[in-house]
């Protein structure tokens, strides 16, 4: 594989950046480095002196990191966002797996085209977990949310717990609305009445 | 009535108003559209989104539809501006050391004063100027070249320009980082709120009329879609007209701070909204005539010297055959398409495209569709000025 090219990692979670570093090695490129954010790396990015620079999309130091590569010399620093601007197909996956990749003007597509997809892949797993991550996140707060519904509903009407959450999700489907909606108004009711 | 939803790009500033305040008070809904407002976390993740078609349009820099369109700046787009949505709104601040050395050397912070500021500056013997502008294609960056590079003590070489996220602006300085900045409000009030900086000029006292923000879109979008492109001129049109309004200013900054949109609190939005401006943390603020227009003195008109003088900018930075360049520029700045979509809403519209910049040193009636309009004041702090007409 290609390990005399020189890739640059930007992202601050640890985690992250030891998945995304795993993956590359894994494909086989060895010169991977990583830094949190490019205001801390400031002018060492001349000396890094790399080859393609990885970024998340949301990062918000890309523009930085444009600047620098504008700004010194043009012609040993990224330049281009993607590597070939009729890759269309190529740009929108990174774009959907929320990567923007640097790319040293010169550097052979068939160079490059393995360690973006290879990255791109790899961001793709992460947003996945990530979004799952929040889901579940979601769904217990969305329980914890019933349950204190539930529990008002068992002090004020004296019912059983099985009766509460009947009465949530009658409510709800009378209303048209969804029951987590109807145990939210509740709570915030609830304490706004204190 | 079928509402269309125009996915609409910004970067959460005081001078996205006009995009929020065309949604929030229905000026778009009276248009028939609704403006998807989709918060971007920089301006290249704005640029790449609106080039690849994810954003409809977008609040952006002057200078990007420009330097996008001559490919200087990411993936080459063709991009034009439909409309200013913003003259001026930026502020000049020094860390504390440069501003203590600048006292040293006898400069009065008077905070009108371009000339006198760079004298005292260059006076300071400081090796090297770290100047922190937020993106490398900013009317933040341009205004700053113009002023330095018009001091006889001017080396390009003791200048270095760092881009900084506006947040982190503040940050930058206090750790060193910087010795200088240009950035849009609120981030110079938030670097004097936090005692790290002291503003020594505003933008407005540069150049009294730089377009700062414009209503980007791309070329293709803009001749497949001309309905959305009006409903979202009209909608944007009125929104400006509604926030120059001066007894609209403090409802303005209540609903700017309350909407979901910019998250910040009044007190950082208030003085870019009505003009009121501290130079020193504690200072009694000063009332800076122009500081940021969305409206007035038709600051909404896209004028092709505007983009122009923009394209020469840029020219210059990478070596581009100038002629050239200033013809793209200037066919950026859609003029013609203000007219039309414009001219019938009942606009008044300027008699010419293009003006010669700098020329105005006060309030000029012009001729114009409704007989005559007035136009700002335009100068430069040093009297240069620009005619772009020799060179068509």
């Amino acid at each position: 594989m290609d390990s005399a090219l020189k890739i640059l990692v930007v992202e601050p979670d640890t985690t992250r950046a030891r998945d995304i570093i795993d993956a590359l090695k894994d494909g086989g490129w060895a010169n991977v480095m990583v830094v949190g954010d490019i205001s801390a790396l400031g002018r060492s990015l001349t000396q890094i002196d790399p080859d393609i620079v990885l970024i998340d999309i949301e990062h918000p130091d890309r523009d930085t990191l444009e600047h620098v590569s504008h700004v010194s010399d043009a012609k040993s620093r990224p330049v281009a966002m993607f590597v070939d601007r009729s890759d269309a197909d190529l740009t929108h996956a990174a774009i959907g797996a929320g990567l923007s990749a640097y790319v040293v003007d010169g550097l052979q597509k068939n160079r490059i085209k393995p360690v973006l997809e290879t990255a791109i892949a790899r961001f793709k797993m992460m947003e996945q977990m990530r979004s799952e991550l929040d889901a579940a996140k979601q769904a217990l707060n969305d329980r914890k949310t019933i349950d204190r519904a539930k529990g008002l509903l068992m002090n004020a009407r004296k019912i059983t717990e099985e009766e509460s959450y009947n009465l949530l999700r009658k409510t709800a489907m009378d209303q048209g609305r969804k029951v987590i909606e109807v145990a939210q108004a509740l709570v915030t009711a609830a304490d706004l009445l204190g | 009535m079928t509402v269309r939803e125009v996915t609409c790009g910004f970067v959460p500033l005081v001078d996205a108003a006009p995009l929020i305040i065309a949604q929030e008070l229905r000026f778009a809904a009276d248009e028939g559209i609704s403006l998807n407002l989709m918060k971007q976390p920089s301006w290249s993740a704005l640029r790449d989104m609106l080039a690849l078609g994810h954003l409809d349009v977008a609040h952006m820099l002057s200078p990007m539809p420009i330097a996008m369109t001559l490919g200087v700046s990411g993936m080459q787009c063709q991009v034009d501006a439909l409309m200013v949505l913003s003259i001026n709104g930026t502020i000049i601040g020094v860390s504390k050391p440069l501003a203590a050395k600048m006292r040293n050397t006898g400069w009065n912070t008077d905070f009108n004063d371009p000339a006198a500021a760079a004298t005292a500056i260059f006076a300071t013997g400081h090796e090297k100027l770290r100047i922190g502008v937020p993106f490398p294609f900013s009317m933040h960056r341009m205004l700053l070249g113009h002023w330095l590079s018009a001091h006889p003590a001017f080396d390009k070489n003791q200048v270095e320009i760092i881009t900084v996220p506006p947040p982190r602006m503040a940050e930058a300085v206090a750790d060193g980082l910087l010795d200088m900045f240009c950035v849009g409000e609120p981030w110079g009030t938030v670097a004097l709120e936090q005692d790290v900086a002291e503003l020594i000029i505003p933008g407005v006292s540069i150049w009294q009329c730089a377009p700062e923000k414009v209503l980007g879109a791309r070329h293709d979008w803009i001749d497949e879609h001309p309905q959305t492109t009006n409903a979202v001129m009209r909608a944007v049109y009125r929104a400006t007209r509604w926030l120059d309004t001066p007894q609209n200013k403090p409802l303005a900054t209540e609903i700017l701070a309350r909407s979901a949109h910019i998250h910040l609190p009044d007190n950082a939005i208030d003085p870019s909204i009505s003009g009121h401006i501290s130079g020193q943390n504690g200072g009694m603020p000063i009332d800076i005539p122009q500081f940021l227009m969305f409206h007035q003195n038709s600051a909404n008109f896209p004028w092709r010297s505007q983009a122009a003088w923009i394209g020469s900018q840029i020219a210059q930075w990478h070596g581009l055959d100038p002629r050239a360049a200033l013809a793209t520029a200037q066919d950026c700045f859609r003029s013609d398409i203000y007219r039309q979509h414009l001219g019938p809403f009942g606009v008044n519209l300027p008699g010419a495209s293009a003006k010669v910049e700098g020329a105005l040193k006060q309030p000029t009636p012009v001729p114009a569709t409704n007989g005559e309009m007035i136009l700002g004041p335009d100068t430069f702090f040093d009297g240069a000025i620009f005619d772009f007409s020799a060179q068509n």
